[in-house]
């Protein structure tokens, strides 16, 4: 064969090779950008766990006829390599994207890749949520990323059977009186195990989240965003109080298998209730225990685990829309009808006031008022600054480190070493 | 290409008067036929691993000499990511815990994998290919659903294993707490999973082994155990080279067992007790944002170590055969 009809060969698969690849790129080229003011045809939502907006997206169908299609997620745990797809190649997004709290800091640290809905939408609404929550949702450079949707208020759930066997009160006023503040959740739990023999909360990470999310102020950053995991008053009281309960402590991280099965098993007689985490303690816990839990307050008051805020990714096509979809999921009507749906605690101020979701019981929950409970506790939320890396920081160092201690792994002294070493690689941004 | 092989042949009856002009037209489609299309058939291969194994390594190279953040900048920083991995602890960490699990889980398999091919081809054995059926099974089975239940076996609080370890009066074992303990139960999800599969493919390379030696050697006298020795295990090298290769590939990247063991969190064990290269990577590269280039570093070192142990393997089992 001679040199020439090998080259030839060869460019001819490449030609081949080219054309296909061609091909290929065409397919992925709709850069179909609209005219100004043009109407969208469709609008797509993304959300994470269960945000109740079913009919609320049927009903905005309705009333502007915009097809609206609901991308639901289970976790946030597979939301949010997804939602990092979606920026990182630049297209997939949905034009409505929900935020949670914490990975909401990392993504407000790229801004550019969303849109500024300050010119989107009406200003006097700002006033129209809690103050705290509206300021979380701009970015360092100004800009309005998010409309907020819920708060994780704080409450304890707890076993009124198992309170019963051990000789404590049942009755939610009379368990909230037991523990004006920490010092006297731990003597309860102390009582329970001498009573019992067994252990009374799931878990000492519990606590501390109870206890992080209370400080109001600094948690593992400063307002400069420097990492300040070894000296804040908020991390360190979280820390002390945290693991001054080992005792009581079933050592069932939240989400384990030993934790989910502890449920039923009966193992620990409270947990630490933000509004969205009923649900879960109901399925866990299954029919036969219906009736058997209920909710009290939070020792020291208040708290705030979790929430979300709903946002618009620059790479939507039609960010004036989403932005009025945005703000129509989060107004006050929508916020009563997805809490009574799904129990995401409302942020809208009129929405808190409202008689229907102050009325509100849980009938799982031995008919306990968790709207009127829940919606108390939202006004002792006090604003806290979450960082960057806030949730890398809390889940692979914070936590780890204190289930280390937790299981005799490491004292506690190596554990807060462990701590603060790994929170600043973890915390770098 | 030569031009004077495009004119017509001599034809022996007279032709209409355009046949000449169509003829030649189709004889050239024939001789572009012949000569191009093998590489639109083969075409398919290439542009898919193009797209998919070479693109995806050369971009990870690329990624690797940057300070990359996934939904942000990327700056050019040469092979800083490199000289910082090199002194990084929880990276020789993963290292140590990728070996331990690999060795737990290689050495048994492989031994164990030997013994059932031999058993499985014994001519007296009955139902053969019941046996070697059964015995593929679990490589079926979706990995996440093999590492899901071995995980509810390894629970601390309500497992199988600690259940029946109380039987016998041990106390329960916190699984995922100790290096020791979660390595041997992720090694035990990844045996229950490859044993079958590596049996069948030493079986098919014992088949491969002429009868005549053995019926030599037995009228030579050789004891059966002589035959397997003297026999089978130096016929059955190539194999086993093989079976090493892809077991030690297998091993370094194991993921999905050990992260569904930490119940899904990324550093997997409070201490990083059981967090492997792969998930060492993933940290760095997908669930840190900002660090998708150091990820990228740790990707390149695994091929890297892939690369290398793969020629330790080889090395060694020719050398032990010999």
């Amino acid at each position: 064969m001679s040199l020439t009809t090998r080259r030839s060969r060869m460019a001819a698969a490449t030609l081949a090779a080219i054309t296909a690849i061609g091909g290929l790129a065409a397919c992925g080229n709709d850069d179909d950008t609209p005219a100004e003011g043009e109407k969208p045809a469709k609008l797509v939502v993304d959300t994470f766990g269960e945000m109740g907006y079913d009919e609320l997206v049927k009903q905005y169908e309705q009333e502007t006829g915009i097809k609206v299609e609901l991308r639901k997620t289970a976790q946030l745990g597979e939301y949010r390599p997804k939602l990092v797809r979606y920026l990182a190649t630049g297209k997939g997004a949905a034009d409505v994207t929900a935020l949670e709290e914490g990975i909401l800091n990392e993504f407000k640290a790229n801004p550019r890749n969303w849109a500024d809905l300050t010119p989107l939408v009406p200003s006097e609404i700002s006033d129209d949520y809690l103050p705290w929550k509206w300021e979380l949702g701009k970015a360092p450079d100004g800009r309005l990323i998010g409309l907020p949707t819920d708060v994780g208020s704080l409450a304890v759930c707890y076993r009124k059977d198992l309170f019963e066997a051990a000789g404590l009160p049942t009755e939610r006023d009379a368990v909230s009186a037991l523990w004006p503040d920490w010092n006297g959740f731990h003597q309860a739990g102390q009582k329970y195990k001498q009573a019992t023999g067994k252990a009374f909360i799931d878990s000492i990470t519990a606590v501390s989240n109870g206890v992080l999310f209370q400080q109001g102020s600094d948690l593992f950053y400063d307002k400069e965003n420097n990492i300040i995991a070894d000296s804040s008053p908020a991390v360190k009281a979280a820390w002390d109080t945290a693991t001054s309960m080992v005792d009581i402590s079933a050592k069932a991280s939240t989400w384990s298998p030993e934790w989910s099965g502890g449920f039923k098993q009966g193992t620990f007689a409270a947990t630490f209730c933000p509004s969205w985490m009923l649900g879960i303690v109901a399925d866990n816990s299954g029919e036969a225990n219906k009736g058997k839990w209920d909710v009290a307050a939070v020792p020291g008051g208040g708290g705030n685990w979790g929430g979300s805020w709903l946002a618009v990714p620059e790479q939507s096509k039609y960010p004036e829309e989403a932005a009025k979809l945005a703000q129509f999921l989060t107004n006050a009507t929508s916020q009563v009808e997805a809490f009574k749906a799904k129990g995401p605690l409302p942020t809208n101020l009129e929405a808190l006031k409202n008689e229907a979701f102050l009325n509100y019981t849980n009938e799982y929950f031995s008919n306990a008022p968790t709207g009127k409970i829940f919606g108390e506790s939202v006004a002792q939320i006090e604003p806290i600054h979450l960082g960057p890396k806030h949730q890398a920081v809390k889940e692979n160092a914070f936590e780890p480190a204190m289930r280390a201690f937790e299981n005799g792994q490491a004292s506690k002294d190596a554990a807060w070493e462990q701590f603060t070493k790994d929170a600043q690689t973890q915390g770098v941004f | 290409m030569s031009v004077s092989a495009t004119t017509a042949p001599p034809s022996p009856a007279a032709p209409p008067p355009d046949a000449p002009a169509r003829r030649r037209r189709g004889y050239l489609f024939n001789r572009l036929d012949l000569k191009y299309s093998p590489y639109l058939y083969i075409a398919p291969f290439f542009l898919i691993f193009g797209a998919f194994g070479l693109y995806p390594m050369l971009r990870t190279a690329w990624m690797s000499l940057h300070d990359w953040d996934m939904v942000g900048e990327h700056t050019f920083i040469g092979l800083d990511n490199y000289s910082a991995l090199v002194s990084d602890e929880y990276f020789w960490n993963a290292l140590v815990n990728t070996f331990g699990i690999f060795a737990l889980s290689t050495i048994p398999q492989l031994l164990m994998a030997l013994f059932l091919a031999n058993l499985l081809n014994q001519t007296l054995l009955r139902a053969k290919t019941f046996f070697r059926m059964a015995i593929f099974v679990p490589n079926v089975v979706s990995v996440a659903a093999v590492a899901i239940v071995f995980g509810m076996l390894f629970q601390r609080d309500f497992g199988l294993f600690n259940w029946l370890l109380g039987l016998v009066g041990v106390d329960q074992i916190d699984w995922r707490a100790q290096e020791w303990s979660s390595w041997t139960a992720i090694a035990t999800m990844v045996n229950w999973r490859w044993t079958g599969y590596n049996t069948l493919i030493l079986l098919a390379g014992m088949q491969a082994i002429p009868k005549d030696l053995y019926e030599a050697a037995a009228i030579d006298g050789a004891s059966p155990w002589r035959q397997f020795w003297q026999i089978t295990l130096p016929m059955l090298k190539p194999t086993f080279i093989f079976v090493v290769i892809l077991s030690t590939i297998g091993g370094m990247q194991l993921f999905t067992e050990p992260l569904l063991f930490a119940n899904g969190s990324i550093i997997g064990g409070n201490q990083r007790e059981f967090q492997t290269l792969a998930m060492y990577m993933y940290e760095k590269g997908i669930y840190n944002l900002s660090t998708a280039g150091y990820g990228a570093a740790v990707a390149w070192a695994i091929f890297m170590i892939i690369v290398f142990v793969s020629l330790i393997n080889f090395v060694l089992v020719r050398r032990a055969a010999k």
